[in-house]
């Protein structure tokens, strides 16, 4: 990996230059209730919107690879006959400006299922090739666990990676186009006192990891327990409300459906979103519900997410960037729920 | 199609590189329902032609695989061939009129065209069963994905040794392929059929499936564990009970093969919404060694 330093004010050079792509980055919008900014991924339009010191987003950049509505296919209908239409829903290439390592770890999770080897899904994989990407490194927040998860550092699926050293930037060049970018911006080789500065701020930065997930042995643990009680306490919390799913960064069931426009001469495919905590994700026609309790949901969620994938790909479909707690309507945080399992106990 | 010039910041091992697998994850063959035969009350079986005699005659499938069937602007679901593999696209699919999909479908016309994808999922190894005794177990609508295995037992009727077919109903009006016991007998095939509850025409046993399976087990000395293969497709708790009886009789479980029904939205190990843990029943299944299934969480 090629690594180099650029002054703090050219920055604004660097988005100079990307700002002729569609360019997204992490901007406030709004307050919450706390009277602090609410963040959000959205398009960018000036140097002033794009904030790099955000703690953390509501969604992830999940909504530009899958959104929560996409159509698959159109149809025109004629008598007792049909034409079908497939549109990959290719856009402009796109800049993803300040993406911290959880949210690179969970495109790269996704990259597993969606990209291939089996069935590769074009209409991710065209946006997913069609990204560039600039991470920065965050500050971790009290709910952050990516540390357990193994995504608080990344290695790859990424463009360039900036950390800042007060004065300077610290780039990480994973790509020829990052390069030949960033040489249009006074760049200079890192000195001996950048390195140190940048470990420094590493190891600062690995001191604040507070909340912690012990997964050693999860998977058999899971195993253990799976007719464990805890499970059903969980259950009884959970509102099946499929929040945790929609802010997930790398949760990506969905179901299709079909509509035929009022004219009779169209119809539309369409998949959207899901979330395996609601009621009738395993319902088959007829009515019978292989999940129809919200315990056995919730249960299977966990299952895929640290048991299933795990078992599948070596690594847990999770990142640990907390926003499924965060967003829970009955604060059931990942780290709780793992931690009861492990030791048969359910906080109050 | 309207094409982009990719930036491609995914990594070559990690992107597929193949276009034609991005460009066929969406196709459908258009197939025609050149036929429709009424089974019962609520089973129809449908004759699905493919429309291009290329692609029918390329279309090839092994028995227990399934497809997705699609009527455009109703919906889409997965369906088991239940036609012989030596057919090719001349597909055979029985489907019982329970949802919105098949509700429609039970009302369309014959020469209707409709979409056929796939052929999807794992396959039961008939020809690791050659010169083996067959044990074909079904309930209710299980019969459905055992048609096209049977079909090539049938076919090849000389490379195998002893073949059962053990079927229960709910009653005798609910009993699918009525017209062709009799051929399956003429092939050397013993059927038993079993009924929860009898009518005035019939003069069969009443009771439950294991019963029958009980009498088979026991002429076998019961011991299965030499030179026998089971195949077991029916509701969840015929799962249970049927595969305990074998596993009993000593079967071993890597010769028993179920055929696991979910709802599939993609066929294609994507929507995940026919995953038991994160096992997809479209990728790994729908068939499944006895083995896999003991594995999986709430499988049966």
């Amino acid at each position: 990996m090629l690594f180099k330093v650029f002054p703090e004010n050219a920055l604004e050079i660097l988005y100079d230059v990307l700002a002729p792509y569609p360019l997204v980055g992490p901007q406030a919008k709004g307050k919450d209730r706390e009277d602090k900014d609410i963040f959000v991924f959205d398009y960018i339009n000036s140097f002033a919107e794009l904030r790099l010191d955000f703690p953390t987003t509501i969604h992830s950049v999940k909504k530009f690879l899958l959104p929560s509505r996409e159509n698959l296919c159109t149809f025109n209908l004629f008598d007792g006959d049909w034409e079908k239409y497939v549109d990959f829903n290719i856009y402009k290439p796109h800049v993803f400006f300040g993406l911290h390592p959880c949210d690179i770890n969970a495109l790269n999770k996704l990259d597993k299922v969606l990209t291939g080897p089996v069935y590769p899904d074009p209409f991710y994989s065209s946006k997913r090739k069609n990204m560039f990407i600039i991470g920065v490194n965050c500050n971790p927040q009290s709910w952050c666990f990516c540390k357990s998860m193994g995504a608080d550092t990344v290695y790859s699926g990424f463009d360039m990676f900036l950390t800042d050293l007060g004065d300077k930037y610290f780039v990480e060049i994973l790509s020829a186009t990052a390069y030949d970018i960033l040489t249009q911006l006074p760049i200079a080789d890192p000195s001996e006192a950048d390195h140190r500065r940048f470990i420094e701020l590493m190891d600062e930065r690995n001191r604040n990891f507070v909340c912690q997930v012990d997964s050693s042995d999860l998977t058999k643990i899971l195993d253990l327990e799976f007719q464990s009680p805890v499970w059903q306490e969980w259950g009884d919390r959970c509102m099946s409300c499929g929040s945790c799913a929609s802010v997930c960064p790398t949760c990506y069931c969905y179901g299709v459906k079909e509509y035929v426009d009022l004219d009779l001469t169209t119809a539309t495919k369409q998949r959207q979103l899901y979330s395996c905590n609601l009621i009738d994700f395993a319902m088959v026609a007829g009515g019978h519900n292989f999940r129809p309790d919200s315990p056995s949901r919730l249960k299977y969620r966990y299952y895929h997410k640290h048991r299933g994938f795990q078992e599948a790909y070596e690594e847990a479909l999770c990142v640990g960037c907390g926003r499924c707690g965060q967003a829970c309507l009955a604060d059931i945080t990942v780290p709780d729920v793992i931690d009861s399992v492990r030791r048969q106990k359910v906080p109050k | 199609m309207k094409r982009l010039d990719f930036v491609d910041v995914l990594s070559a091992d990690r992107s597929s590189a193949r276009e034609s697998d991005l460009n066929n994850f969406e196709y459908s063959y258009k197939a025609e329902i050149t036929s429709v035969y009424r089974l019962t009350d609520t089973e129809k079986l449908y004759q699905i032609r493919i429309v291009d005699k290329v692609q029918r005659h390329h279309f090839a499938f092994r028995p227990g695989q399934f497809v997705m069937l699609e009527l455009p602007g109703i919906g889409e679901g997965p369906f088991s061939i239940s036609s012989s593999p030596s057919r090719h696209g001349d597909l055979e699919l029985c489907v019982r009129a329970v949802g919105n999909l098949t509700n429609f479908l039970s009302r369309v016309a014959r020469g209707t065209v409709v979409g056929i994808s796939g052929p999807f999922g794992t396959s039961f190894p008939v020809e690791e069963m050659e010169n083996s005794d067959v044990l074909l177990i079904a309930g209710g609508l299980g019969i459905v994905p055992l048609r096209a295995p049977l079909f090539c037992v049938l076919e090849n009727r000389s490379r195998y040794n002893q073949v059962d077919i053990i079927y229960g109903a709910r009653n005798p009006s609910e009993m699918l392929f009525t017209y062709q016991y009799q051929m399956w007998r003429q092939f050397d095939i013993n059927l038993e059929i079993i009924v929860d509850q009898a009518d005035a025409t019939w003069q069969g046993p009443v009771g439950l499936i294991t019963e029958v399976l009980k009498k088979r087990i026991k002429t076998a000395g019961n011991d299965l564990s030499s030179n026998t293969y089971a195949i077991v497709c029916g509701p969840p708790v015929m799962f249970h009970f049927v595969c305990d009886m074998l596993i009993n009789a000593r079967l071993p479980m890597q010769k028993i093969f179920v055929s696991l029904e979910r709802r599939m939205h993609c066929g294609r190990g994507k929507c995940c919404r026919c995953n038991i843990g994160a096992t997809y029943t479209c990728l790994s299944g729908p068939v499944f060694d006895y083995w896999s299934v003991l594995n999986m969480k709430e499988a049966i």
